[in-house]
C-alpha cells in the first residue's frame, strides 16, 4: 500500500514517504540522478533554475535543525521557494489539525511538502490527503521511516565502496528508536547489499528486527568484524522513556566506536554518522575526525540527494 | 536517408577544416579558447574534432537536463549525466558543439548552464547538422551540412556497435 502511495500509475516517484518497498531502480535513479547534481555545489553559481516558481514547505513539528537546513539548502539550488514553518511553536498549540494545517497550506499553491512529525505515518496521512499536484517528502517520522538520509548514507556508501553487492555493513548502535536505521536497512537489501548486520544490546533493538534479512550481533567486536563500513546510530537520549541502559559512559565501554574496535573493520573500512554525534557516548573523537570519517562528505552528498528527490517529485507530475 | 548526406567522420572533418584557422589563429593576449560538447552527440563530434584540430585544448562537458524549458510538461529526463567545466569559463572564448541544430531550445539551455560558470569572453557555435526549423533567433558559426526535414521526421547522431564510429538514423516519427 505504502508502494502505491509512492508511486504514480506508469511507476514514477509520486511522493517520498519511506524506502520500504520502493524499487531498486528508483532508488538507483535517485542516486545517479544525485551525481549529477554534486558538481553544481563546485561552480560560482550554485543554482540551477529547475524548480523555479515552485512553492516548497518545510513543515517541521519535530525540530531538527540540520535536516531542515539541508532541505532549504537543497530546495534553494533548485530555484525552488521554500518557507520554513516550525508548527510546534505556532497552530497546533492554537488547537489546529494536522490536516487543517497542510489545507491551509495547499491553499496558498503549495507545490511540496516537507514533514517531519513525532508520529510514525504523519507524512503519509497528508499524502493522502493532498491535491494530486502536491507531493509530500518525509523528512522523518517518529522511528519509522527517515527515506532522504537513508538514500544519503546509499550514495555516500556507493561513492566511497562502489557498487553494493560485494558490501558488508554494519548498523551500529540504537536500532530501537532509529527511523535511519529501518531507512538504512530497507535500503541496502533492496540495493542488493548481501550482509547487513546491526549491532546493539537486545534493549535497543525490535523483537522482529531478524525479519528484516539483517544478521544480529549483540557483540560489538564479532559485529564489525572485517566490515567494508561501520554506519553509527545517534543515542537518542531525547527519545529514550525510562531506563534501557545503565549510562552514557557505560554504553560507550560496551558500544563506543574507538580506535581499537575500528581495527577489527577492514583497514580501508569508512565510518558513517547521521548526525548530531554525542561524541563520548556512541563515537570517539579520534574516529569521527579520523581519516575512515566521511561523515562530513555524508552532509554535503546530502544537499545533493534531496536535490535529485525534488527534482524527480517536482517532475512526476508532467505527462511522460 | 537522402544519399547527398555525407557520413558524420566526413563532416567532422569538414568541420574541423572550419575551425582550425579560427582556433588557431590566437595572438598574444587573446583570450584563451576551450571547447566544450552538449551530452551525448555534441561529445563525440568533440571528441572527433578535438583528434583532428591536434591542439591541446581545455574540453568540457555539458548535460543541460536541469536547464531544459520543458520540464514542468514532460520532467527529469531519466538519465541524466554530470556536467564537468574542468577550466575556468571567465574570459575564455567557448566553442560550443552540439550534434543536430533544430529548435535552438538546447543551445539556449547550453548557454544559460555555461553562463553558470562564469562569464565567458565569447561563445561560438559548431553542429555537424543544421535541419532548419528554429524556434529561437540562433544560428550556428560552423555548420557541417544544412538537412531540410519535415517536422515529423527526427534525425539522430548515434554510435556504431562496435563503439568506434558515427552514424546518422532519420526516423518518420
Amino acid at each position: 500500500m505504502a508502494t502505491n502511495l509512492q508511486l504514480t500509475e506508469d511507476g514514477r516517484l509520486r511522493h517520498l514517504l519511506t524506502l520500504e518497498g520502493l524499487p531498486r531502480r528508483i532508488l538507483t535513479q535517485i542516486l545517479d540522478t544525485a551525481a549529477s547534481f554534486v558538481p553544481v555545489a563546485e561552480r560560482d553559481v550554485k543554482k540551477v533554475p529547475l524548480l523555479r516558481g515552485k512553492a516548497i514547505f518545510n513543515i517541521f513539528f519535530e525540530n531538527s535543525t540540520r535536516t531542515r537546513t539541508t532541505f532549504e539548502i537543497a530546495a534553494k539550488r533548485l530555484s525552488a521557494d521554500i518557507v520554513n514553518l516550525n508548527i510546534n511553536a505556532s497552530s497546533l498549540s492554537k488547537g489546529e489539525t494536522l490536516l487543517d494545517t497542510v489545507a491551509n497550506l495547499s491553499a496558498m499553491q503549495a507545490d511540496m511538502f516537507i514533514v517531519r512529525h513525532a508520529a510514525a505515518g504523519a507524512a503519509h496521512l497528508i499524502a493522502r490527503n493532498v491535491a494530486p499536484h502536491i507531493s509530500v517528502i518525509n523528512a522523518g517520522d517518529g522511528r519509522c521511516a527517515h527515506p532522504t538520509q537513508g538514500l544519503l548514507d546509499m550514495y555516500t556508501l556507493r561513492h566511497y565502496k562502489g557498487e553494493f553487492h560485494n558490501l558488508r555493513v554494519a548498523i551500529v548502535g540504537d536500532i530501537l528508536h532509529s527511523r535511519v536505521a529501518r531507512s538504512q536497512i530497507h535500503a541496502l537489501t533492496t540495493l542488493g547489499c548481501p550482509e547487513v548486520r546491526v549491532v546493539a544490546p537486545k534493549t535497543l533493538l525490535p523483537r522482529d528486527v531478524e525479519s528484516l534479512g539483517v544478521h544480529v550481533h549483540h557483540n560489538m567486536e564479532d559485529g564489525i568484524r572485517d566490515v567494508d563500513a561501520v554506519l553509527m546510530l545517534r543515542l537518542q537520549n531525547e527519545r529514550m522513556r525510562g531506563s534501557r541502559l545503565p549510562s552514557a559512559g557505560e554504553f560507550f565501554k560496551h558500544w563506543g566506536l574507538t580506535p581499537a574496535k575500528l581495527k577489527l573493520a577492514r583497514p580501508d573500512a569508512i565510518v558513517m554518522h547521521p548526525g548530531p554525534m554525542n561524541r563520548g557516548v556512541e563515537i570517539d573523537s579520534e574516529v569521527a575526525d579520523g581519516v575512515q570519517s566521511v561523515i562530513l562528505s555524508q552532509v554535503t552528498f546530502g544537499i545533493a540527494v534531496r536535490m535529485a528527490v525534488m527534482s524527480l517529485l517536482a517532475g512526476s507530475g508532467a505527462q511522460a | 536517408m537522402p544519399t547527398s548526406l555525407p557520413t558524420p567522420e566526413q563532416l567532422i572533418d569538414q568541420l574541423a577544416r572550419a575551425i582550425a584557422p579560427v582556433i588557431h589563429d590566437s595572438a598574444p593576449g587573446d583570450p584563451p579558447w576551450a571547447l566544450v560538447g552538449i551530452h551525448t552527440g555534441g561529445v563525440w563530434v568533440m571528441d572527433g574534432l578535438m583528434r583532428r584540430l591536434g591542439a591541446d585544448l581545455p574540453r568540457g562537458v555539458l548535460d543541460i537536463a536541469f536547464y531544459r524549458d520543458d520540464f514542468s510538461r514532460i520532467g527529469l529526463h531519466p538519465q541524466v549525466k554530470p556536467s564537468s567545466i574542468p577550466f575556468e569559463v571567465e574570459g575564455c572564448r567557448i566553442l560550443l558543439i552540439d550534434d543536430v541544430l533544430y529548435t535552438g531550445r538546447t543551445i539556449r539551455a547550453a548557454m544559460n548552464l555555461l553562463f553558470d560558470y562564469g562569464r565567458p569572453a565569447a561563445i561560438k557555435l559548431a553542429v555537424l547538422v543544421d535541419r532548419g526549423g528554429r524556434e529561437l533567433p540562433l544560428c550556428a558559426d560552423f555548420v557541417g551540412a544544412n538537412l531540410n526535414l519535415a517536422a515529423d521526421e527526427h534525425i539522430s547522431l548515434n554510435q556504431n556497435h562496435d563503439g568506434v564510429g558515427l552514424h546518422f538514423a532519420i526516423q518518420q516519427r
